[in-house]
This record gives structure tokens, C-alpha cells and sequence, in this order.
């Protein structure tokens, strides 16, 4: 569900591949076929999939937590069911991520130790708190929302076992964004304190909302040859005016006020002003001085450390590792 | 002193797990240490064919279905369920994909490599023709 804002590498050099197979690769791409993963590709098409699948199975992961925060206080049986079945979703969601990207040769205790050790990323949403049970309210239906923007284009790329994961991953989406819609409408139509609440939660995740499609195209390195390859299916604005068109008017509707003084919509040009995200914030804490930066990692750590012996325990001797399939 | 040094959390399990603060991971995620991976086979109706879903790692097949039926058939139809150890299946590539494709010579295997209407067409013929003749 997480999946978004991807940091990919600056340059993709195609210099070392060979001509005639690039050629053939390209055009099958081109032709709309899938790449599955025994097929010849690019390496740096393989380093850019990596890269990317593996900050999506990461933000799954850490995603959890925020949301998870509230589980133990949810108010009443029934949301605290809804919310778990979300959370292990998501957590459900890794798990498929991180196999589809070993597809690609990288193995699932290089992806946790890269995770661990900071070197590799996930989506920068996540390290923000969730102060109050509406924080969780608002990252189920406006970060979903977001995510399920992105992955839906997403799962139209060229990657055969990516796509499929992310087909599995939007059909569980979509009870993540009727959940999340109805937590938000449930306290906007509320008491007073109720409305109060979910005011402020919009308040504070506004800003890792716009943050959430990634660099502004104005900013970004415009990388042609990720939209060629199908690894990037929209450029981060489109997505974000997508994002916008979608759900302003729906906030709207409640009543509630989103903290952007410029943001409305040009009916000439039909795109939406706002102002632009602050991306200095954005570099700062994707490269870890956000507010829970530093709980996130250590909670994952923890985990990691404590399940070990269950790990072990469970381990045979003539087990061997083996490249997943497809 | 330990106040200072461990995670304070929204999450009051988290502050209570007293996670220090700087760590470095004290264990080493080697290879193996999530396991075999076994390949998932669903069928989402009686009569079809099981087909292939993913992957996922297990150390053993009980714990492979248990977690192929929280990952894969979580929503949506599914009556069965295959696992398979990767290390089991037998695979050829796509770069010899051409082994699968039926020669010119082996046309005698296909309904297509058998055509009679020409020679029925042409029989017809000249049969109508002897019959004209008598």
C-alpha cells in the first residue's frame, strides 16, 4: 500500500549491455510484454527494480508502525479489529514485495540488513508520528489513497512479478481506503472534540501527504529512460495532481480545512496550485534526521534481534537458497 | 541515565521494550536466516488447474501453507493450495524457448499438417466428369 516517492539512482548507463539484446529488450517493452525474471534485462534496469521494490517492501514494513501505535487504545472492539486486519495486510504486503524483488537476485537477509543499517530507504511518511487515534484515521484513507495512485500505475510496468504483486496488493487496498474513509467521515460528522481531533491529524499529515509522490518533476532528475523502461509510470507531479483531484474536493466536502492558503484549482488549466513542498525537509529526513527516524529502525531491530532464536530454532541443516521462480 | 538512553514511544509497548536508542543490530542476518522459499500453487475453483502465485520463505511445508494462506489467499477465492520447495522444480529458460515450438517436420502431430479438401475437391471433379461422359 506504501509505495511511493521512490529515490531512484541519477544516472542509468546503459554503456556495458549489449546492443542487439538491449535492443530486443526494449522492444518488448514497448510491445507491452512483461519482463519475467529468467529473461535477459539491462543491469542497471535490474539495480533500478531492486531498488525500488525494496523501498516499497521496507515502507510496508515501517508503515505498520504508526498505525500500529494506536491498536492497544483503538476505541471499540470493532475498530481495533479493523485496524489490525489492516496493519498485518500491510505487513502482508512486505512479504510479497521483498519476494518479488529476490526475483531479481538479491536475497531477503540483504534487504533486512540494508534496511537496518540505514542504506537502503522507504517512503519518508513514515517518520512522522501518529499523535492521536485520527492520525491513523488519515494515514488510512489519504496515505492509502496516495499509495493506491501510485501502484495502480505502477502495476501496468514491465516487470512481470512486481505487477503481479501490486495487482494482490490493490484488491486488499481498496478495504484500506473504505476503512480509512469511514474512520475520517465517522469523527468529521462527530461531536465538537471528535471534529477538533481529525482537524488536526489533517493538519499535521498534509505536509507528508504532499511529500508523499516524491520530488517536484521541476526538481527531480527527470529520468526518460525510467518511463521508457516502464520502471516509472507517471512523473511524481502528475501523481500528485491526481492525488489532488481526487481527494480535495472530498475533504472538502466535510467541512474540514487544509492548511495550504494557495491550494485551488485553475479551471482554465485544470491543474491544481499549491505551495510547493518544502524539499530541503523532505531530503533531511529521508536521509534520517526525521521525528521517529531513529524509533523506527530501532523497533525494527529489536524485532529482528528477538525473533532470532525462533529463526534458528526452526532451521534445518540441509537447507539451501534458492532464487524464487517468478 | 536510562531514561535519556532508550526509545520513547506514542506506542507505550514500545517505550516499555526499552529499545536503546543507539544500538547497532547485535545479531548477523545471514544467508539463510529467513529460510528455503517454496514456490505457492493456488486454485481458486474446484475442476481448475492450480496455478502459480509467488513466492514466499518457510522452514518447512506447514509453516509454507500457513503463511502461503495468509499471503495469497487472504482475499478472494481460493479452495486449494500446492507448496513447493524452489530447490524441487525443474526449470528451463526463456532463452530456449524454441525447444517448445513444432518443427515443419512434425506437422503429421497437428490436425492442421492433414488436408483433404483439395484432394476431395479435385476427385469430385473429375468424377462428375466420367458421369457426364456415360
Amino acid at each position: 500500500m506504501y509505495g511511493g516517492g521512490y529515490i531512484f539512482d541519477e544516472s542509468a548507463s546503459t554503456e556495458l549491455d549489449d546492443a542487439k539484446k538491449l535492443e530486443a529488450f526494449e522492444a518488448r517493452i514497448e510491445a507491452g510484454e512483461k519482463i519475467e525474471p529468467s529473461d535477459w534485462m539491462p543491469a542497471e534496469y535490474r539495480k533500478q527494480l531492486i531498488r525500488m521494490i525494496e523501498q516499497h517492501a521496507h515502507s510496508e514494513i515501517i508503515g505498520a508502525l504508526p498505525e500500529g501505535t494506536w491498536i492497544t487504545r483503538a476505541p471499540g472492539f470493532k475498530r481495533k479489529l479493523a485496524l489490525m486486519a489492516k496493519v498485518q495486510d500491510e505487513v502482508g504486503h512486505a512479504q510479497l514485495l521483498y519476494s518479488a524483488a529476490e526475483t531479481l537476485g538479491k536475497s531477503r537477509e540483504d534487504m533486512i540488513n540494508d534496511l537496518i543499517s540505514g542504506k537502503s530507504k522507504y517512503s519518508n511518511v513514515f517518520n512522522y508520528p501518529a499523535e492521536t487515534w485520527a492520525d491513523t484515521a488519515v494515514i488510512a484513507w489519504l496515505i492509502d489513497a496516495g499509495a493506491i495512485i501510485n501502484q495502480v500505475a505502477n502495476s501496468k510496468g514491465s516487470y512481470g512479478p512486481y505487477c503481479r504483486a501490486l495487482e494482490r496488493i490493490c484488491t486488499e487496498e481498496s478495504f484500506h481506503l473504505k476503512y480509512g474513509h469511514d474512520s475520517v467521515v465517522f469523527l468529521a460528522t462527530g461531536t465538537p472534540v471528535q471534529r477538533a481531533m481529525v482537524q488536526d491529524a489533517l493538519t499535521r499529515w498534509w505536509k507528508p501527504i504532499m511529500h508523499f509522490f516524491g520530488p517536484s518533476d521541476k526538481i527531480s532528475v527527470h529520468n526518460t529512460i525510467m518511463m521508457k523502461w516502464k520502471l516509472k509510470m507517471a512523473s511524481n507531479d502528475d501523481m500528485r495532481q491526481k492525488f489532488l483531484d481526487m481527494y480535495v474536493p472530498k475533504i472538502w466536502d466535510l467541512g474540514l480545512n487544509i492548511p495550504d492558503p494557495e491550494l485551488r484549482k485553475d479551471e482554465a488549466t485544470g491543474k491544481w496550485h499549491y505551495t510547493e513542498p518544502d524539499w530541503e525537509e523532505f531530503k533531511r529526513v529521508i536521509n534520517g534526521d526525521g521525528p521517529c527516524n531513529r524509533e523506527r529502525l530501532a523497533v525494527r531491530k529489536m524485532a529482528e534481534e528477538k525473533g532470532e532464536w525462533v529463526r534458528r530454532a526452526l532451521m534445518k541443516q540441509d537447507e539451501r537458497y534458492i532464487t524464487p521462480l517468478a | 541515565m536510562k531514561e535519556n538512553s532508550t526509545i520513547k514511544s506514542l506506542d507505550p509497548r514500545i517505550t516499555r521494550a526499552d529499545i536503546p536508542k543507539d544500538g547497532q543490530l547485535s545479531i548477523d542476518i545471514k544467508p539463510l536466516d529467513q529460510w528455503q522459499t517454496y514456490e505457492v500453487f493456488h486454485q481458486e475453483k474446484k475442476g481448475d488447474h492450480h496455478s502459480h502465485v509467488g513466492s514466499l520463505h518457510a522452514p518447512n511445508p506447514e509453516m509454507a501453507f500457513l503463511m502461503a494462506k495468509e499471503q495469497y489467499a487472504r482475499r478472494g477465492r481460493c479452495v486449494n493450495i500446492w507448496v513447493v520447495k524452489t530447490s524441487d522444480i525443474f526449470t528451463t529458460n526463456f532463452e530456449d524457448e524454441d525447444m517448445y515450438t513444432t518443427n515443419d517436420d512434425k506437422m503429421y502431430r497437428e490436425a492442421g499438417g492433414y488436408k483433404v479438401m483439395d484432394r476431395i475437391n479435385k476427385y469430385k471433379k473429375e468424377h462428375k466428369k466420367k458421369e457426364a461422359v456415360k
